[in-house]
């Protein structure tokens, strides 16, 4: 029996003790009972993959396992019944300079990876194409393409807003639509797979902080009026990735998804060309119909 | 003080409410502080039970009605009125736990009982100012309390705006008065606090007994002492973020005003310039109080006495110039971001030497597990567990996946909620036999102790879940995926408000069964000058300084 499997029957003996009616795992977001990260999909969630799973959450388990097992010696060895004399020992310099030296060594091993991970982030690559996302105070956001041409007043001819989809509003309804509920937009957001794509986000000049975030692409950006915030991803794979607005804004906080449909060049390039030519809903129409056509080829 | 050996008896002490009301005596404002703080924990506390009820499941199940009951919101309406008041219930519980639980029992409860019983002083060094410290407290609740219940953003009530009160949401985000209310009442917590901070400071640098050089000072007043240098420093930055945001509001000034050459972001800088100092103003006292305890029942001195005190100073001085690592997310730049990493992580060095001495400390003794060392020991194995996904946090990197998630909830919770409040619930036990000459029963304690170790283990253990996952923090309501952790992370808060109820009924069978506490009930381990005196200690004490060797 494998530790997964272990756990899955593990959890699911504790749903069924705690009563949980069975969620389904959300593509492009999280599962039942998920305990780490979401999938990858994207360099800079790659990297936080690595450096959390592969190094920080194996040290730092070590180290409280280590301070548990200090504590359990002590109450075993040093109560009073198994040590009635206490030793008077208050100094000692060598373990006191150990207890100093291998923390530091420690934190130099994080160091080093955390910067390359950090400077990846942050060093924004040439990118392919630009997205401004813009937080709006009606708590939903505002896309702008405007590498899909602009108007004479400097708009972006493609330029849609993303709300939550009414039926993802009530958990019912969204159970019958099988759609995620909380998450679905009405608009999604259209990017290619394995290109740059640069984020700039900002806030309408009126309205209030909000934050940009897909777990699964590893970028979180805060939405603040009067600031372009850049960020970048290069989505790895096809699919829907969800995100929730991270950054406490008023009482529809929890009410502003945020919905990408990665797809292929191809496709981007004939939902952008109708999006251009014959409007927003046909686009949509085209997508939703491509994408049915992928599922359909997945099925068989 | 220089003629502190008068004798002081012949005052006669005033009784009834002016005992109180009028009291300059650091034990009676001391004890006034403690029952405040417990006031102010049981209603931070409901708040919490309520958050917690209604994450229990995904949907809105109580808010709706909650605010259709409390505020009278007609139906149509009490849907968004809901969503609101869960963001106040979040702000007002962060508000009242930090300024209104912790700080007053750590600062004002603990400190200001033992800080001068400890370094053999007869009192504080302003006893009238001491007075004014605590009675400011009471409006400032008061003013908080109110804020809930008038008008905050158009329609709905109370300030929704996080502890954090980032504008521009605790600005042109919520317009009416409830955010004033909610300003004034930090202006006046903060006044009482710079006020405070000034009488400790003054206390333990001239009021100190002959021959107790700061190197001889007990931990607990040395921790006392960085705390409260961070207070004074911290707290008027505050001040200034929060009188700029005032004067925004009310008086047509633009400092956080994009629109008008101001700027959203100075007020997080300014914010967590005080905040993440204020982070440690809230468990510096706690690591005093374990060191006392620790050496108490291990029955040897504390190991590397310099090296803990120390700790503690470079704790305080590095928790200035890490702020920003609140503040990831917002566009900072690789280096600048690169340095909040850096800076950060060097608070583990420190932090780690305070727990290998607590243990280092027990190592080699002859423990005695009373309640006080059993909540001891369950604050170090939960700080350690807090501290460590610091470490995580300090990253930039990894941040960018947990940042505003329940991650961060499990994080500060850990270091706060198990942290700082099992350091005051081991302070209360330690302590309850000197302060108020009855003895506790250890069988209540001890059943307090294990119902709450399990049940905020249960609370927050799974949010570290929740946050890997991506669920964002402050939220009333979250995808199904959600629901597993939540019910078990809510079945905890339960728990833990059993605790509470234990924990109360503790208190009022202590006093009601009257049993006298010997002087010193702890033994040879109990070596600080306020085991010398009585229990509880004479209304002044001293009167002859204690001469330290």
């Amino acid at each position: 029996m494998t530790f997964r499997t272990m756990s899955t029957v593990f959890l699911g003996l504790l749903a069924g003790f705690a009563g949980i009616p069975a969620a389904h795992a959300i593509e492009g977001y999280a599962k039942p009972w998920q305990m780490g990260l979401q999938p990858a999909a994207s360099p800079s969630m790659e990297g936080i993959h690595w450096f959390h799973n592969g190094l920080l959450l194996p040290i730092i388990t070590v180290i409280a396992l280590f301070v548990l097992a200090l504590l359990i010696i002590v109450i075993v060895k040093f109560n009073s019944k198994a040590n009635p004399v206490p030793s008077r020992t208050t100094h000692n310099t060598f373990i006191e300079v150990l207890w100093t030296v291998v923390p530091i060594l420690i934190l130099v091993v994080i160091a080093i990876p955390s910067f390359r991970l950090l400077y990846l982030q942050r060093d924004i690559p040439a990118s392919d194409m630009t997205i401004k996302a813009i937080g709006n105070p009606g708590w939903n956001w505002t896309y702008e393409y405007p590498d899909l041409g602009t108007s004479d007043d400097g708009s972006a001819k493609v330029s849609f807003t993303a709300s939550l989809d009414d039926k993802a509003r009530d958990m019912e309804t969204a159970r019958q639509a099988d759609i995620p509920y909380l998450l679905k937009t009405d608009n999604p957001v259209v990017v290619p797979v394995g290109k740059v794509v640069k984020m700039i986000v900002t806030s309408d000049p009126d309205g209030i902080i909000h934050a940009w975030t897909i777990p699964q692409f590893g970028m979180k950006i805060d939405a603040i009026p009067g600031r372009l915030n850049q960020d970048w991803f290069k989505a790895e794979r096809e699919g829907v990735f969800y995100g929730q607005c991270s950054e406490l804004c008023g009482k529809d906080h929890a009410f502003m998804p945020i919905e990408v449909h990665v797809v292929s060049q191809d496709k981007f390039d004939t939902w952008a060309k109708t999006a251009q030519t014959a409007g927003l809903d046909e686009a949509y129409k085209y997508l939703a119909s491509a994408e049915a056509a992928d599922g359909q080829l997945a099925q068989q | 003080m220089a003629h502190a050996t008068t004798a002081h008896d012949d005052h006669g002490h005033p009784t009834g409410w002016k005992r109180y009301v009028y009291s300059t005596n650091h034990k009676d404002i001391g004890t006034m502080y403690l029952w405040f703080a417990i006031l102010s924990g049981v209603i931070g506390g409901i708040l919490s039970v309520v958050m917690r009820m209604e994450l229990q499941e995904p949907g809105i199940q109580y808010f709706t009605g909650l605010a259709s009951m409390v505020y009278g919101t007609p139906a149509d309406a009490a849907i968004d009125a809901g969503k609101h008041m869960y963001n106040v219930f979040v702000t007002g519980h962060g508000l009242l736990m930090i300024f209104f639980m912790v700080m007053p029992a750590m600062i004002g409860g603990f400190g200001n009982w033992f800080v001068p019983l400890m370094i053999g002083a007869p009192d504080m060094a302003f006893p009238r100012m001491n007075n004014i410290s605590f009675w400011l407290l009471p409006p400032a609740l008061g003013l908080l309390l109110i804020s809930m219940f008038v008008e905050g953003p158009a329609g709905a009530y109370g300030v929704g705006g996080g502890w954090t009160i980032y504008p521009p949401l605790s600005t042109t985000g919520q317009p009416g008065p409830a955010m004033d209310f909610a300003i004034l009442a930090l202006h006046i917590a903060g006044a009482s606090s710079i006020l405070g901070a000034i009488n400790f400071i003054t206390t333990i640098f001239n009021m100190r007994a002959p021959g107790m050089t700061l190197h001889k000072m007990p931990l607990f007043v040395w921790s006392v002492l960085v705390t409260v240098f961070l207070l004074l420093l911290s707290l008027p930055v505050l001040a200034g973020g929060i009188t700029m945001l005032l004067t925004d509001r009310n008086f047509g000034t633009s400092f956080f005003v994009p629109s008008a050459g101001g700027d959203p972001v100075l007020f997080q800088h300014l914010f967590w310039f005080f905040g993440h100092p204020e982070v440690y103003i809230l468990i510096l006292p706690g690591f005093g109080i374990i060191s006392q305890i620790v050496a108490t029942f291990s029955k040897k001195p504390v190991f590397g006495y310099l090296g803990m005190a120390y700790a503690m100073v470079a704790i305080g001085v590095v928790g200035f110039i890490v702020w920003a690592h609140h503040m990831y997310t917002v566009g900072l730049d690789a280096d600048t971001q690169a340095y909040f990493v850096a800076a950060t992580m060097i608070i583990a060095v420190p932090t780690g030497v305070k727990i290998f001495s607590w243990i280092a400390t027990m190592w080699g003794g002859s423990i005695d597990f009373r309640a006080p060392m059993i909540w001891a020991m369950g604050f170090i194995f939960l700080f350690t567990v807090g501290g460590v996904t610091g470490v995580v946090l300090a990253n930039a990197g990894v941040d960018r996946s947990l940042h505003d998630t329940y991650y961060v909830v499990a994080h500060f919770h850990y270091v706060l909620s198990l942290g700082a409040v099992f350091a005051i619930f081991a302070g209360w036990y330690y302590w309850f036999p000197k302060m108020f000459g009855y003895t506790y029963s250890e069988g209540i304690a001890k059943l307090h102790f294990w119902v709450t170790f399990i049940g905020v283990n249960m609370v927050f253990f799974p949010q570290h879940f929740l946050g890997l996952a991506g669920m964002p923090r402050r939220y009333i309501d979250y995808p199904e995926v959600f629901a597993g952790w939540n019910q078990i992370s809510s079945y905890g808060s339960y728990l833990s408000a059993l605790g509470v109820l234990i924990f109360l009924y503790g208190v009022f069978h202590a006093f009601a069964r009257k049993q006298q506490a010997a002087d010193n009930p702890w033994g040879a381990g109990a070596t600080t000058l306020e085991w010398t005196l009585s229990s509880p200690p004479p209304f002044h004490q001293f009167s002859t300084l204690p001469v330290i060797r």
